[in-house]
């Protein structure tokens, strides 16, 4: 097998937007999932039902259905329906926070569940509002709880921002599979596309486990 | 200072609280007794409306705690509540832990909050562990920096959950006799407790709950010498 070195390196700066894009949507989908989030995860865990109700119909819809289909959907559907025209980089964001919001929403909802409750009665019993003991009592605390799965949800989220390659976002796998058009060769840019994903999700595990270890103290 | 005139609780079909009715007056120390499941923690977690109340009125301090349109939390900042558990903040130190309520509730500058948190935790002998984590301490410590806590809103009146029932037994004396201290100063306070001893030596009166009621009610000399109700005298005689 003659591995082609020279049409990775003509690549190349093709690769490096499509990563550059990939990063860009990732950061933005982990941005507004995280405070989409947040507010779905508060809205779960309400006293009201009827409260309760859209936000875990919410959670249940998104981690239900494929990607792939909330791709399609936002691409064809919301995107054209909201501004007039489709815009692949617009539609990979919003369906990556949408997908991620549910799924960090859930997050959010067992690490705030998962404070004793004493806490929030110690807060409350001195005088404290329920917001009060929130903000300084049980979010710190469940924050802390958080920091591994969030993690890993936007290690998932980085892998899955790939599924936008399918509406011509021009994020890295779309150039894999541009290139594997142009050349009809299978190997060298799918294995340099993986190992592109590989170092974006790594350099973020470790980000997210000095994270870790610098909050834990205490 | 505590007027309960009433007090009905239910948990869905289970009602644990079945027409409680009873005074308490400024300094006066209550201790509560009364086996496992009688109401008793119940009773004083609806002094401060931890638990919602089902039917009747709770007056303290003059304000009825069950009309819907008042600010518990005012109530509250007067009232204040050790667990059995502790409950301290893990992730705040000890002087947080003591000063958080005191800055972010009242307004207090976070130097005078310091001071006077400093001020109770020599009150409770723990003034080298200001800068401790909760972690940190042993549990009777934990639950004299709780006392602390409560202290620092400077509550009319303290509410004691089972305060020693989680301690070793040889760290059940120290919280006590910062209780203790607490009762000669003039606090008013209700105690739920199975120490039998800190009811007869510190209280002005001891209430005796099964079922959901308050089987009998008197002074302790009275009520553990000379108990009147058999339910009671069956009580004491596992206790004592």
């Amino acid at each position: 097998m003659n591995f082609r070195f020279d049409l990775i390196a003509e690549y190349a700066p093709f690769f490096f937007q499509g990563t550059l894009v990939t990063i860009g949507l990732s950061l933005g989908a982990i941005a507004i999932g995280t405070i989409l989030g947040l507010f779905i995860g508060i809205g779960k865990i309400a006293q009201n039902k009827f409260i309760r109700l859209p936000f875990s119909w919410y959670v249940t819809f998104f981690r239900g259905t494929p990607l792939f289909v909330q791709m399609l959907l936002v691409h064809f559907g919301l995107v054209p329906l909201l501004i007039g025209d489709t815009n692949g980089i617009i539609a990979a964001i919003v369906a990556l926070s949408l997908n991620s919001a549910a799924y960090i929403a859930e997050i959010f909802r067992a690490g705030i569940q998962s404070i004793d409750k004493g806490q929030m009665e110690a807060a409350r019993s001195l005088g404290m509002s329920h917001k009060q003991a929130m903000r300084y009592v049980i979010l710190p605390q469940a924050t802390k709880r958080m920091i591994p799965p969030l993690g890993n949800e936007f290690v998932i989220l980085i892998k899955e921002s790939s599924i936008a390659a399918i509406i011509a976002t021009p994020e890295l796998m779309y150039w894999g599979r541009a290139m594997q058009g142009q050349y009809y060769i299978v190997w060298e840019p799918y294995l340099t596309v993986a190992l592109i994903y590989l170092v974006l999700t790594l350099s973020l595990s470790k980000l997210l486990s000095f994270v870790e270890r610098r909050t834990t103290t205490g | 200072m505590i007027q309960v005139k009433h007090l009905k609780k239910s948990f869905g079909n289970l009602e644990v609280l079945k027409d409680i009715s009873v005074d308490i007056k400024e300094k006066e120390v209550v201790c509560v007794i009364g086996p496992s499941g009688s109401g008793k923690s119940t009773f004083l977690r609806c002094l401060n409306k931890l638990e919602d109340i089902t039917a009747g009125q709770v007056i303290v301090n003059g304000q009825d705690i069950t009309n819907p349109n008042l600010d518990i939390n005012k109530v509250r900042q007067e009232v204040g509540m050790v667990f059995q558990q502790f409950n301290l903040f893990p992730h705040k130190t000890v002087l947080e832990n003591i000063t958080l309520a005191p800055i972010k509730v009242k307004g207090v500058s976070e130097q005078e909050a310091n001071e006077k948190a400093l001020q109770l935790l020599k009150k409770v002998g723990l003034s080298e562990k200001a800068s401790s984590y909760p972690s940190e301490l042993s549990g009777g410590q934990k639950q004299r920096v709780a006392i602390a806590r409560a202290l620092a809103m400077n509550p009319k009146i303290m509410l004691f959950d089972e305060p020693t029932s989680a301690l070793d037994p040889e760290m059940v004396g120290e919280v006590l006799t910062v209780m203790k201290e607490l009762a000669a100063e003039g606090m008013t306070m209700v105690v739920v407790t199975h120490e039998i001893g800190f009811a007869k030596e510190v209280s002005d009166r001891v209430i005796f709950m099964d079922g959901g009621y308050i089987v009998e009610e008197n002074t302790p000399s009275e009520l553990f010498n000379n108990p009147k109700h058999e339910r009671t005298k069956a009580f004491l005689s596992k206790v004592l």
